[in-house]
């Protein structure tokens, strides 16, 4: 089971663990971890009006699952990956709470960090989860998509 | 034919609906024809027509302006993805 979608929260050393457990061919282990930010994504400022306090995070059931399973795919047709774990949050989350982790694990370290990036960077632009910011005020808006995530996608070049 | 229809984020907010099942005529073939189908049945659907930045799926995939829509197909539009 490489991909997961979760209101819980995840253990990353656990998740490393399990990923790796008796596989003595693995000699490189890259992960990132999204946490949720106290700032408003599209202010980026400091300041009460930007606060968040809470974020909303909504996805498709199923789609959702076979986009990261598709990017997975992708991944492990341009390095050559030993192991791949993906886990995403749903649900109402606060500011510090972990969203996502990635985990690749490869013989060495070069294919694990450019995998586990290029993952991410599609699972930004690709995958259908949509966030919704609660603010200080409760008032609460949806996220923008960023310019600089499609750019940071595209710059792996067209599946 | 008749299609399965889901409505995600800010549209479905801006709808009122997560979604429903629809009977289609038969000069509705892509993605482009349903959207301009769904605008065109009151104020509250033109926004289906006016979002550029719309996207669309087909049976959970994907989908461009072209792509083809058969009968039973769940077909979901939803505004660009923000997950991460």
């Amino acid at each position: 089971m490489s991909v997961s979608l979760q209101r819980e929260a995840f253990d990353v050393g656990k998740e490393i663990a399990a990923l790796t457990s008796g596989r003595h061919e693995i000699g490189a282990v890259a992960s990132f971890v999204g946490l949720v930010r106290e700032i408003n994504a599209a202010s980026g400022g400091a300041g009460e009006a930007n606060q968040v306090s809470a974020m909303m995070l909504e996805h498709y059931p199923g789609m959702t699952e076979h986009a990261l399973e598709n990017i997975i795919a992708e991944a492990r047709q341009r390095w050559e990956l030993l192991a791949v774990r993906v886990i995403h949050r749903f649900g109402r989350l606060l500011p510090g709470d972990p969203i996502v982790l990635v985990i690749v694990a490869g013989a060495h370290r070069g294919e694990a960090f450019a995998a586990c990036e290029f993952i991410m960077d599609y699972l930004k632009t690709q995958a259908p989860f949509w966030k919704k910011e609660e603010g200080a005020d409760a008032a609460a808006r949806w996220v923008d998509a960023r310019e600089s995530d499609a750019t940071a996608a595209r710059r792996w070049g067209k599946p | 034919m008749t299609i399965k229809l889901l409505y995600f984020a800010g549209l479905r907010e801006a709808l009122g609906t997560n979604g429903e099942e629809i009977a289609l005529p038969g000069v509705v073939s892509d993605v482009a024809g349903l959207k301009a189908f769904l605008a065109a049945r009151g104020a509250a659907w033109q926004v289906l027509a006016q979002s550029r930045s719309l996207r669309a799926a087909v049976n959970q995939q994907m989908a461009g302006p072209d792509s083809k829509i058969s009968d039973g197909d769940e077909v979901a539009f939803f505004p660009p993805v923000t997950g991460g």
